[in-house]
């Protein structure tokens, strides 16, 4: 196919990529979950596999974690970095919270689930920092914590890794709502700042950072990884037990695994249903709020209160890491010792050459899923800037909507669909999974710096005789290098920190940072997960960091592009 | 008209509405100045001959130069030459890297190197090929910005406000190099302005929008 034919078609094939495996996926969850499987030798339709999943005595509770645990996991999140945002955006303690954030975007979920669970343990740093001293403990307290029944551990660590992304989500939203002058006027009318944000400046936001929301609540809901390592476990969450009766040896499993896919894809439309009339009502109230003209009472109170919060979801992660690194090259740690009796690299020395082959296996999948989503992106706003196309807020919505319906509800359909046709489980279909993920975030990471990029500079370079190739090549994409690398970058950590997918679609045989890692949670081996943990974390910030150091170097002598 | 700018029955409608309507032959090394408030259309009309009208715009007539339609051909290849108010510097290369993009492909790397010296000296800027171009005057990008499109050998000029962002003194002074340049090479020049002063010192034709040749908005 000759390159000026290949531009129109790649919007097509971008949405292919990322919406073909999601629609092959319900449909192959779809037939088994009324009893169709082939492969095991069982024809359907029938009602079986959903009898036996409710006939199962831990659906209840399972159903019960999925929907309290996304649900409160999204309010709090969403409600920190609101109220952080309303109370303190454009002082000093913001833009401090704001930088201690934005990096923990990157931070794996997995790594900094393994982090909070050191933390907060019974055995973890916390109960080590404060005892005997404070709590009188010299051995550990037999608290339930980590894995409690409540998944209040697993809620606070959703929490702390969707407030920095709740964050970074506001911060881009903020810049086309005409902020701080609507604060400013609120304020001349006599309104304290949090409430005069609340009023003028939230009702906007919102309606830019819906999508980004909706999002959280329907991965909070279905997160595999997090509730593997914090979630309970008698029964655990509706989405742990449906991967676990997919890797049953027994195929006839598949089916239960597929009704409970069908039911977590139900159970996640109407928690966002539910959401859409909660907005009705918020807004109902809301509209109430604004017209009895208050002008705030407890401001200070509720911003101060938002501003620990946040200070303690980024610390949680930081800390995390911290005692992650800790206990890598931690020989003998008696409790309650605040620090290792010794510190050693007998640990690295050991896990290191497994973190290392898992790591190759990382980037290879990595580098070649954001690659791809690069080139479709780069293609896709291109042949938007040439053919004059304009993107409706429908066509926006295509692009998350890889990320709203439930990894748990089309991966297994997607496995058991290559089962049924023969196809090989291994690396390829690991990548174009993966793919599924990382081409929408890789393309809203991008689309923002692409489409500001001045278009006289292009009208100028083909008034100079450029061909669009050419203006493309050595103008738009050159200027753009730091959102390029970024955007490369956030498809890598995107990659980095799947799970199901690697899981799933790798068969069992395809082993990443974030598979290897999370496989030794039941283990507890603490110095193992130690170092796989801080190898996973940094295979998704090292990206970020060359992201920013590479422009740097390569335009140091361009102040013009500074701060593009 | 053989050689020159000539614009035949040119009628811009944004939507269905007709916005501005042009009929002019501008002969090589002559100025048409189009005149009229911001928000009349001056710039669709640059866009149109340019061909990068957007969207909203439709546009009938023809635009012919040096005795061939262009009215459809892509963009880089009508060998229109456009001066904006901002320099437009392509902010990751350098003075010379920037000249070295207006010049057409061909010659020995010493041959262009030396007319890209040449036009530097010829705008009394010798020495400055290395520099990021962030770093110089508003006076010395706007001289750079000229030669860089000069150097792409255009056949005809076109001026967006090219004035406007420079201060009195500096303004003069550039102005008078771009329409002596200009002049130099025999290319007809079109420049869209709302100051009379600009309007006066091209010395050539000038239409006024917004009376006589527009069509009043419905």
């Amino acid at each position: 196919m000759s390159r000026r034919y290949l531009l129109p078609v790649l919007p097509a094939l971008t949405l292919l990529a990322m919406l073909g495996p999601v629609g092959a996926g319900l449909w192959g969850t779809f037939l088994p979950a009324f009893g169709h499987l082939p492969a095991a030798g069982l024809t359907g339709p029938s009602l079986d596999p959903f009898r036996d999943l409710f006939g199962w005595a831990g659906l209840p509770r399972a159903m019960m974690l999925s929907i309290g645990t996304g649900l409160l996991a999204t309010v709090i999140s969403l409600a920190i970095v609101m109220l952080v945002t309303a109370g303190w955006s454009g002082t000093r303690p913001f833009l401090m919270l704001e930088r201690a954030l934005s990096p923990l975007l990157a931070v794996p979920h997995a790594a900094a689930a393994f982090g909070l669970a050191f933390l907060i343990a019974p055995s973890g740093w916390l109960a080590r920092l404060t005892s005997p001293g404070l709590t009188g403990w010299d051995r550990p307290p037999d608290l339930l914590i980590v894995q409690d029944s409540w998944g209040l551990a697993m809620t606070a660590g959703l929490i702390v890794k969707e407030v920095p992304f709740l964050l970074l989500i506001t911060l881009a939203a903020l810049g086309q709502a005409d902020a701080q002058r609507s604060v400013r006027v609120a304020q001349a009318l006599g309104y304290r700042r949090l409430t005069g944000w609340l009023k003028t400046v939230f009702p906007r936001v919102y309606a830019q950072i819906r999508p980004p929301i909706y999002v959280v609540l329907a991965y909070a809901m279905s997160v595999v990884d997090v509730a593997i390592i914090l979630g309970p476990n008698t029964p655990p969450s509706l989405s742990v037990q449906i991967v676990k009766w997919m890797s049953h040896p027994d195929l006839a499993f598949r089916l239960e695994a597929a009704a409970g896919a069908l039911l977590q894809l139900a159970l996640v439309i109407g928690a966002l249903v539910v959401w859409r009339i909660g907005e009705t009502i918020v807004a109902a109230l809301g509209r109430r709020w604004i017209a009895s003209g208050a002008r705030g009472k407890a401001d200070a109170v509720v911003a101060g209160g938002a501003l620990v919060a946040g200070t303690f979801s980024a610390l949680a992660v930081l800390l995390g890491l911290v005692v992650l690194a800790i206990w890598s090259f931690a020989g003998f740690w008696s409790f309650p010792a605040a620090l290792p009796d010794e510190m050693t690299l007998r640990n690295w020395l050991r896990f290191g050459p497994g973190t290392l082959k898992a790591l190759g296996e990382t980037a290879v999948i990595a580098v070649t899923a954001a690659m791809i989503a690069l080139i479709l992106t780069i293609g896709c706003l291109e042949a938007e800037y040439r053919h004059n196309i304009r993107v409706s807020q429908r066509a926006v919505w295509l692009l998350y909507l890889p990320l709203l319906v439930p990894q748990t509800a089309f991966l297994p359909g997607l496995q058991t669909l290559m089962l049924n046709i023969g196809a090989d489980v291994g690396r390829w279909p690991v990548m174009l999974a993966h793919l599924v993920f990382v081409l929408p975030y890789v393309f809203l990471s991008l689309a923002d710096p692409f489409r500001a990029w001045d278009t006289r500079m292009g009208v100028i370079a083909a008034a100079l005789g450029a061909s669009p190739d050419r203006v493309l090549w050595r103008v738009r994409l050159p200027m753009l290098l730091r959102p390029v690398l970024t955007a490369l970058a956030v498809g890598l950590a995107v990659s980095v920190g799947q799970y199901l997918p690697t899981l799933l679609i790798g068969g069992g045989r395809v082993a990443t940072l974030t598979t290897e890692a999370v496989a030794l949670a039941s283990g507890g081996d603490r110095r193992a997960i130690g170092v796989y943990g801080l190898m996973q974390t940094g295979a998704a910030l090292v990206p970020f960091a060359l992201a920013l150091l590479i422009p740097a170097i390569v335009w140091r002598n361009r102040k013009g592009l500074r701060h593009g | 008209m053989d050689k020159g700018l000539s614009l035949q029955n040119v009628t811009i409608f944004n939507g269905d509405a007709p916005l501005i309507r042009v009929h002019h032959d501008v002969a090589p090394g002559a100025v048409l100045t189009v005149m009229g408030p911001s928000g009349v259309g001056k710039s669709t009309l640059l866009a149109f001959i340019t061909g990068t009208l957007a969207k909203d715009f439709k546009a009938t007539g023809e635009v012919w130069l040096d005795g061939h339609n262009i009215t459809h051909a892509p963009p880089h290849q009508r060998r229109v030459g456009i001066l904006f108010q901002d320099d437009l510097l392509f902010p990751h290369l350098s003075v010379g890297a920037n000249l070295a993009f207006g010049l057409p492909p061909g010659g020995t790397s010493i041959q262009r190197q030396a007319k890209i010296d040449a036009a530097l000296s010829e705008v009394g800027l010798e020495g400055f090929a290395p520099r990021d171009p962030a770093t110089l005057s508003g006076g010395q990008k706007a001289r750079v910005a000229l030669m860089r499109m000069l150097l792409s050998d255009p056949s005809a000029l076109l001026l967006d406000e090219p004035f406007s962002r420079l201060d009195a003194a500096l303004r003069a002074q550039v102005r008078d190099m771009v329409f002596d340049r200009a002049r130099a090479r025999a290319l007809p020049v079109l420049m869209v302005t709302h100051d009379a002063e600009d309007a006066h010192a091209a010395g050539g034709v000038v239409i006024t929008l917004g009376h006589g040749d527009t069509v009043p908005k419905r």
